[in-house]
């Protein structure tokens, strides 16, 4: 036990005023091992064998862990580069929000990549090999590689550290190569693997089977027509121009739910013809998190299959940042190439592209007054960030969501600067983190993010703060409390545009128009 | 003995700093780049990376916005750097470009920004934390060879001269393969000992940043994953894949 936790008000008694207000405070002092303690739980043997990986550690490990490296060293330029040209500067050693929220040196991204880079000079370079501890080299032993599974799951693989390295390292590189080697020596873990194992047996990572989707859209049917007078289909596995893949969490979480929502909303509007489909029930590729090119291959294929058997033009995918990732980075790339669709759209389209061209295009009508008791921020999801574009210019990912949300409410605030766009924080629960057994890692990394979200709700009476990402949302909804802030804070982009939406023939344009009628009476009147 | 021992080091030294730069590069090209990664938002085009490039190689763009130290002494240490390589080409050129020429003055008193930037970088890695925590014996030490090489090269600019016209002809020699006397004062030993040092471990250092950020996937790839399909190589083709059998529902 840490002394944080021994005596949490003690400590916090010893940090300076600005450690508590500003978002991006980092202890000068490196705590060394402040977060060994936090450890997330192993995969059971009947979570790793279907991924393709030993369910128990082989006797021969060590070869095992050290031919990994050496096969990732000759398939991917990153990793090699990235292990080889670091000068250890220190530019990135303040920039990650665990380092921030924990003080571990081994949280600043060149610790952490250093805890692999060390064996890998000991076996794969000279200096390493004849000089050891002068260049920082170490053999590979079971506590090296209890470690590396510590902090390399400590990691959320957002990219920040990467934008301010002169080399563009990143360290999400490092993370996903050495989970890799974990796996491939039976080490695992369960949060990850659990879930990837729950996408080949049904199809998503909730484990929801098509049964239960189906009563859950027909529920979702229901609840959209008692509100708005309207019926919106959310069509399940039918045939259609548009293949919507959305993360699993959106058929049942909240607020992710109401994004959904808002997404059949929006394709009610436009008169779109679309489905999800049972299969690819899943946008969300944990394999990402992981490092395996082939178990992620494996879940995009199912998109590219849905996409093929329900004869669709074009595929867009729901409100989720690594998924979003895997789908602009990785799909094509891994599932492609996608010839058989309309070359008209990109391939994938985010949802928010889908909107907002509809939006330019005046086929969505609005009431922004129905947003008006909000006070709205955005936080930028890392892997949307730093890992993916919508529209056709470089930061098109920051300016659509915003320009979505202006179009649908009155009053949005950006958080300080260094904190959002490229230089967003992460939730704190990415990169496979979202489990509570590293709930301690969640709040202390989620921290830099909710100090900044403390400062607009002061200056400016922020209220709530709007995600793009499922795991965002998750994670925000249970780390926000923590922090004085309500579990509802967190709102999907989509749900904002499903309050202001008025659907033609709904009550809500009853309403609307009964009341403009009413003004131009009174406006004749005077 | 003196001249032969230097002129075997020149010729070994030279030999493991081309031909090991050379692998490495070959290295680095011909491992694949399987995921199209640069670090958003990116350029979408080759001429926008080559923009991208540019302002990272000479301004170091990423590092400014990391941090303004780190960025102030580096920036000292390298545009030195350049000045001081292109002043040292006249002591391997005859006749000696006009370029060379015009640096000559700025190229004299680089020496001194040379070592007071690396003597910023040592003191960042003795006296932050953070920095002392992730730094190795090697990174000390290679910042003690910067400021030996550039304190042994300013001794010989300000204080206590060298018979240049010889170290020349030294190294006009040794290319030409007709070995002239070296002049024995200790600073020019010390100096070209340091550099040949230099040359031989740069291939096996960290001092492979300078080849490699051209190779970095996160910054030298355009931001066009959608509009290009650029295949995983060890991977099969997409036709030849078997997909997971429908659920049963």
């Amino acid at each position: 036990m840490s002394e944080l936790e021994k005596n949490p008000e003690a400590a916090a008694e010893e940090l300076p005023p600005e450690a508590l207000e500003d978002p991006l405070y980092f202890d000068p002092e490196p705590k060394e091992g402040a977060s060994a303690h936090i450890r997330s739980f192993p995969a059971a043997p009947e979570f790793m064998e279907p991924l393709g990986y030993p369910g128990e550690r082989p006797e021969n490990w060590k070869e095992v862990a050290l031919n990994k490296m050496k096969d990732l060293r000759g398939k991917f330029r990153s990793f090699r580069l990235f292990l080889d040209i670091c000068v250890k500067c220190g530019a990135c050693t303040d920039k990650c929000h665990y380092y921030m929220g924990t003080a571990d040196p081994r949280n600043m991204p060149v610790g952490r990549q250093d805890l692999l880079r060390s064996v890998y000079r000991r076996y794969f370079t000279l200096p390493g090999k004849w000089f050891p501890s002068l260049v920082g080299a170490r053999d590979l032993t079971e506590e090296v590689l209890d470690e590396w599974y510590t902090y390399y799951f400590q990691c959320s693989e957002c990219r920040r550290c990467s934008v301010y390295c002169p080399y563009g390292i990143d360290t999400a590189e490092i993370t996903m190569a050495a989970r890799e080697i974990l796996d491939s020596v039976g080490y695992g873990m369960k949060y990850t693997n659990e879930i990837i194992t729950k996408v080949f047996k049904v199809g998503n990572n909730l484990g929801l089977p098509k049964p239960a989707l189906e009563s859950t859209l027909e529920d979702l049917e229901e609840e959209i027509e008692d509100d708005t007078g309207v019926k919106v289909r959310l069509p399940l596995d039918e045939p259609a121009d548009i293949l919507l893949v959305t993360p699993s969490a959106d058929f049942f979480a909240e607020p992710h739910i109401d994004g959904l929502i808002g997404y059949a909303k929006v394709f009610h509007a436009t008169g779109a013809k679309w489905t999800l489909s049972s299969y690819a029930s899943e946008a969300a590729n944990f394999a990402m998190f992981i490092g395996s090119y082939e178990n992620m291959r494996r879940i995009a294929l199912r998109i590219r299959k849905a996409a093929i058997d329900l004869g669709v033009k074009r595929i867009i995918i729901g409100e989720c940042g690594h998924a979003w990732r895997a789908a602009y980075q990785f799909l094509n790339t891994l599932a492609g190439p996608f010839d058989f669709l309309d070359p008209n759209y990109p391939v994938p389209q985010h949802i928010c592209e889908y909107t907002w061209d509809a939006i330019q295009k005046g086929q969505l009508k609005f009431d922004k007054s129905q947003n008006d008791w909000i006070k709205l921020t955005f936080h930028d999801s890392c892997n949307v960030a730093r890992a993916s574009r919508m529209g056709d210019y470089p930061g098109g990912q920051f300016d659509i969501p915003r320009n979505i949300l202006k179009a649908v409410c009155n009053h949005y605030y950006d958080m300080p600067e260094g904190t959002i766009k490229e230089e967003t924080l992460c939730c704190g629960g990415g990169g496979g983190l979202l489990t509570d057994d590293l709930m301690e890692l969640r709040k202390k990394g989620g921290s830099p993010r909710m100090k900044a979200l403390k400062q607009v709700a002061e200056e400016y009476g922020v209220n709530k703060m709007a995600a793009i990402c499922a795991i965002c949302k998750t994670q925000f909804s249970k780390i926000m409390p923590e922090f004085g802030f309500g579990m509802d804070d967190i709102m999907s982009v989509h749900q904002l545009v499903s309050n202001a939406i008025i659907l033609p023939g709904s009550e809500q344009e009853k309403e609307l128009m009964e009341q403009e009628e009413k003004e131009e009476a009174a406006d004749a009147a005077e | 003995m003196l001249t032969t021992l230097f002129a075997l080091l020149y010729y070994v030294a030279f030999a493991i700093f081309v031909g090991g730069v050379a692998y490495r590069i070959w290295e680095y090209w011909n491992t694949p780049k399987p995921a199209n990664i640069p670090t958003t938002p990116a350029p979408t085009t080759r001429l926008g990376v080559a923009w991208r490039m540019f302002k990272e190689v000479l301004f170091f763009e990423s590092l400014w916005k990391g941090n303004k130290w780190i960025w102030i002494f580096a920036q000292l240490f390298h545009a030195s750097l350049w000045l001081i390589i292109i002043r040292h080409a006249r002591y391997f050129l005859d006749p000696v470009p006009t370029i060379v020429v015009l640096a000559q003055p700025f190229g004299k008193y680089a020496g001194l920004t040379f070592v007071l930037g690396a003597l910023g970088l040592l003191a960042r890695r003795m006296f932050v934390p953070r920095v002392r925590y992730i730094s190795a014996p090697s990174d000390y030490l290679m910042l003690l060879l910067f400021i030996g090489i550039g304190f042994s090269g300013l001794m010989m600019t300000f204080v206590n001269h060298t018979d240049i016209v010889a170290v020349k002809a030294f190294f006009l020699g040794l290319m030409t393969f007709n070995w002239q006397p070296l002049p024995s004062t200790l600073p020019l030993l010390v100096h070209l000992g340091l550099v040949a040092i230099w040359m031989i471990i740069f291939p096996f250092s960290k001092l492979l940043h300078a080849p490699g950020i051209f190779f970095s996937p996160t910054r030298n790839m355009p931001d066009n994953p959608r509009e290009k399909f650029q295949p995983v190589p060890w991977l099969p083709p997409v036709d030849q894949v078997e997909y997971d059998p429908p659920h049963g529902s």
